[in-house]
């Protein structure tokens, strides 16, 4: 086979694999042996296909295949040692014979909430989301998180085991918990945006790669949940947040702040899909904490020039956004707006309360430096920006604050 | 599957409860394992002495250590246990849930190991 025959199938078996995952992991109740099942399936399929050509259903090949490979294991590992559970398995898949009329849909949702349990770790709920839902490989995960393979990959494991050896199920959660649980996906989804986009250390502004499967996972969530209101947010969200992608930084690599990034270069058919992503949310009832935060990235998108925001409005989508989530970087931010508004010793002042809360958080000190700034008050201006660079970690921002201190003493 | 379910309280917060505090929880965890009983959940459980009852031992080179107390000094204590019978780790989960110091302290939710 030719190498670009060979990645055409490869790319094929791709856009299939978590779904045919996730129906075989519903048949054989564990995800490892589903695994590696279904590499073997594909391993089959990479001989097969380039000779018979590709099977007219090539996922429900794949599901097939898998599911023949799954019992030869349990077949074998049944004749090693009798292992119960194992034949009672065994038992089942046989009666079921290839029948299955469950949506594979279902499947799916099963697969992620699994994922996303909260008995996991949050750094494993990325990573196996990423991986089993995502289709990425171990070392692709590590690389974009900065850790060894063999790290990533023992993370994988452990959280597999305890998938297995803790009984998390496989299963949509009730009506009592699911909106708790579906919170829990889509804060998955978006920590996985987030680690792309401002990297809490390194060189790197924005791990690109991290942020467009942050994107693509949320596409599945939407279709997933059917169109559901928060889901469209934090997808509308995450595609007015990529829009200012090539904006955020200079030549240098310096960070550019909202104001005075060149509009010129935001990407405009993305701004479009979040804009249209928001109306669609905030059709779909009363918005929650995705919806208005991207209600608000959008204010700011589609506004021509930094002067013509419409402050107002932002202070009035902060309101509703402080009463869904009470939490004091939400009460920053409203305070920040609130300066834009009404006048900096307007915002300063609301910001006064959050000094306690706020006091090892950087951007705190560089939102109070910048306002403190702006009303000519430099030395409380300087001592603010210092106190944010000590708290700071990533290289691109401690630039710009260090810049900041220099130009603010540098008109005393 | 069995599950154990730990309760950890710190014993120091337990004895500022008044007496009617005491009889409202005892009410409580009555309820809860009638509860658990009638569901075909429970298996066991029991309330333990306080941990200064404790003696922990240790067999090294041959020769018994015993220390008087727990084998370590944690904020919070183990105070009691239930091994209950779930379907799976969210059934155990929703069981733990309403164990009533779950308000207060803390439960740890571990499957009991199974030899095939």
């Amino acid at each position: 086979m030719s190498v670009d025959a060979r990645a055409e199938l490869q790319s094929l078996i791709r856009e299939h694999h978590a779904w045919v995952l996730a129906r075989v992991v519903r048949q054989v109740h564990d995800l490892e042996l589903a695994e590696d099942s279904l590499s073997r399936a594909i391993e089959a399929a990479l001989v097969q296909w380039p000779e018979t050509g590709v099977p007219e259903a090539p996922r429900a090949w794949l599901v097939r295949a898998a599911r023949n490979k799954a019992i030869d294991e349990l077949r074998r590992r049944a004749s090693w040692a009798q292992k119960s559970r194992d034949v009672t398995l065994l038992g089942e898949l046989d009666a079921e014979a290839g029948t299955d009329d469950v949506p594979i849909r279902d499947d799916m949702l099963r697969l992620l909430f699994t994922c996303c349990h909260p008995a996991l770790a949050e750094d494993a709920r990325v990573a196996l989301t990423l991986q089993v839902v995502g289709g990425l490989q171990a070392d692709e995960i590590a690389r974009a998180f900065l850790v060894s393979t063999t790290t990533m990959s023992q993370r994988l494991v452990r959280a597999k085991r305890k998938i297995r050896d803790a009984g998390v199920p496989y299963r949509v959660p009730g009506p009592d918990e699911f909106g708790e649980r579906v919170d829990g996906v889509r804060a998955v989804v978006y920590l996985v945006f987030n680690e792309g986009y401002s990297a809490t250390h390194g060189e790197a502004l924005v791990r690109h790669d991290l942020c467009r499967h942050a994107i693509r996972l949320g596409e599945a969530l939407l279709e997933l949940f059917d169109g559901d209101g928060e889901c469209a947010g934090l997808l509308a969200l995450m595609w007015l947040h990529e829009s200012r992608r090539a904006a955020r930084q200079d030549a240098a690599g310096d960070l550019v702040l909202l104001a005075d990034q060149d509009r010129d270069r935001w990407d405009r058919g993305q701004i479009e899909r979040g804009t249209a992503l928001v109306t669609m949310a905030l059709r779909r009832g009363p918005p929650g904490p995705y919806a208005l935060q991207a209600a608000i990235a959008a204010v700011h998108a589609n506004a021509p020039d930094a002067a013509s925001t419409d402050w107002p409005q932002i202070v009035l989508l902060y309101d509703r956004l402080l009463a869904a989530m009470p939490t004091p970087i939400v009460a920053l931010n409203r305070a920040v707006a609130l300066a834009f508004a009404r006048g900096h010793e307007v915002g300063l002042g609301a910001m006064d309360s959050l000094g306690d809360a706020l006091a090892e958080y950087f951007l705190f000190h560089a939102a109070r430096a910048d306002l403190l700034r702006r009303c000519g008050r430099a030395d409380e201006a300087v001592r603010a920006y210092e106190r944010a660079l000590a708290l700071c970690r990533n290289d691109a921002e401690q630039r710009f604050l260090r810049a900041r201190i220099a130009a603010v003493r540098g008109r005393t | 599957m069995q599950f154990l379910l730990l309760i950890y309280e710190s014993e120091s917060a337990q004895a500022t409860r008044t007496e009617g505090d005491n009889h409202a929880m005892f009410a409580e965890y009555m309820a809860f394992t009638a509860s658990i009983k009638s569901a075909g959940k429970m298996i066991a459980g029991d309330a333990l002495q306080p941990v200064e009852t404790a003696t922990t031992l240790r067999i090294r080179d041959g020769k018994t250590l015993m220390t008087d107390g727990p084998f370590a000094e944690t904020k919070e204590q183990l105070g009691g246990y239930y091994l209950v019978e779930a379907n799976d780790l969210d059934d155990a989960l929703s069981i733990a849930a309403r164990i009533p110091t779950a308000k207060t302290g803390s439960i740890e939710v571990r499957p009991v190991m199974v030899w095939t």
